[in-house]
């Protein structure tokens, strides 16, 4: 929805607070995704997932979230997929070239990323989209990820 | 004797050592010289002399082209064919790559084949969107973007691999650009994200058009704060406007252009408009020049390619020096066999 974007980005420090503190759950219920297969546990939760983030943000479900590094601005919303910055088409109101009755979501970007304190992060070099990703649940792939580099950080202090 | 083509001939006109591509614009923005690149029209034909007869008009004046890549989304010859045929005369060319037509597989295959037919330089674009030309019915792709591009050229060259991680032959040995606009919102992120593009691996800029002087040296002076200056070599655009009603135009027609009123209005004051319009450009350069971090121009003369040697002659900023053309080669007698 494309108000609710527009708030998402407004209110881009809440939201990074709420993820901050959302994103450690998900990690610790591992054992649970673990015991249920990764796979299987992929339909509720990307389906829960695609619910709230479609509703939020109009999540496209690349499977590999930037939000954090965007200012809350689904840079897949970009007709062009930018993922590292806006083009160089943006119109004079900070409009999209192709789209020129809707915001750049690259305007929103930085704009969201200013209340941010991770802000920073929108000036790290994105790599290219894996499009084998697309559909699937960025949160139980920071999970599996996370809980995984858990391990081999105990394992490397034992 | 044998053809000169390409790196071979580079190579051996002036060593290797610290520099990335074998091209004559490396080494002139690297040895100070104020340089001076264009861009070439690219012809609605299949005839090698539609190409050959678009780049004479600047013998003498520029030190390299630009071969667009679709601009605008047009469909037009290619850039690497363009390059490609360039090169056999011997001109320096950039090679413009666009992520709007082809993916990262057709991109990293022309990136190869372009620099084995002798092209020395690459620019990397994300592209204007398909709505912009005359095939807005075609498929964006938008596989990479600008920035990924240039990281994925960087890797083929630098690291020798392509982005899954295969290795490769010999390398493509080329002097990497990217584009930016600091014309267009959002202002202050754009010295970031040129911070981005040299981390990405650029080593020139060429921007879009400048008509705003003051939003161009709020944009260097930022991106002195950041350190950038001394990382990159920067183009700024520039261009003769035919007459205020082609100005108005360009600015509500073309994503990215942006030209402020004080210009349309002194367009439409002048008795010829398209004298006042070389008058801007050729003011233009001379007042970029002055500024600190700038190390040439990048001159746009759509429709207008011929006058472009005289702006260049007037405004300048050559300094006398006289860049290559095929004329300053004495003309070859021998078998090309």
């Amino acid at each position: 929805m494309y108000s609710a974007r527009l708030w998402a980005v407004r209110h881009a420090r809440l939201l990074e607070l709420a993820y901050r503190a959302f994103e450690p759950v998900i990690v610790k219920l591992h054992p649970l995704w673990k015991a249920m297969g990764y796979r299987r546990a992929e339909k509720p939760i990307g389906k829960l997932e695609e619910l709230s983030k479609g509703l939020l943000f109009d999540c496209k479900m690349c499977g590999q979230c930037i939000l954090s590094s965007t200012g809350m601005a689904c840079s897949m919303n970009c007709p062009k997929s930018m993922r590292n910055g806006p083009c160089g088409g943006v119109l004079q109101n900070g409009n999209c070239e192709v789209y020129p009755e809707k915001r750049c979501v690259w305007v929103e970007a930085w704009e969201g990323s200013q209340e941010m304190k991770g802000g920073d992060k929108i000036q790290v070099v994105q790599l290219p989209v894996d499009h084998r990703l697309k559909g699937s649940s960025s949160w139980l792939r920071v999970a599996r990820e996370a809980s995984e580099q858990q391990v081999v950080k105990r394992e490397a202090s034992q | 004797m044998s053809i000169k083509v390409g790196a071979d001939y580079g190579l051996q006109a002036s060593g290797t050592a610290g520099y990335s591509s074998a091209g004559r614009l490396e080494r002139v923005l690297k040895s100070g010289h104020f340089a001076v690149t264009t861009e070439l029209a690219p012809p609605d034909s299949a005839n090698p002399e539609d190409v050959y007869a678009r780049a004479r008009v600047f013998d003498g004046y520029v030190d390299s082209m630009n071969a667009t890549d679709g601009s605008g989304a047009n469909c037009h010859m290619s850039s690497v064919a363009m390059c490609a045929l360039l090169a056999r005369e011997g001109y320096e060319t950039v090679m413009q790559v666009s992520c709007r037509d082809r993916n990262r597989i057709a991109i990293q295959g022309d990136v190869l084949g372009g620099a084995a037919l002798g092209i020395n330089n690459i620019l990397c674009l994300t592209g204007d969107g398909v709505q912009a030309g005359d095939h807005p019915e075609a498929k964006p792709v938008f596989d990479l973007d600008s920035l990924s591009l240039l990281e994925v050229v960087a890797g083929l060259r630098d690291k020798h691999v392509f982005a899954s991680g295969r290795k490769l032959g010999d390398p493509p040995r080329v002097f990497l650009g990217a584009a930016e606009n600091p014309f267009v919102p959002p202002f202050d992120f754009r010295p970031h994200r040129l911070a981005k593009k040299i981390a990405a691996g650029a080593q020139f800029i060429q921007t879009q058009y400048c008509f705003d002087l003051p939003r161009f040296r709020h944009f260097i002076d930022r991106s002195g704060d950041l350190g950038l200056l001394d990382k990159c070599f920067i183009l700024p655009g520039v261009g003769p406007l035919a007459s205020a009603r082609t100005a108005d135009w360009m600015r509500r027609k073309i994503p990215g252009v942006h030209i402020p009123d004080a210009i349309i209005k002194r367009l439409e004051g002048a008795v010829d408009q398209k004298a006042e319009g070389r008058n801007i450009c050729i003011e233009m350069i001379q007042q970029l020049r002055e500024i600190e971090g700038v190390s040439g121009i990048h001159v746009m003369a759509h429709r207008q390619e011929s006058s472009v040697a005289e702006i260049i002659e007037r405004s300048g900023v050559l300094g006398g020096r006289v860049p290559w053309a095929p004329s300053r080669e004495p003309a070859f007698e021998g078998d090309y066999a």
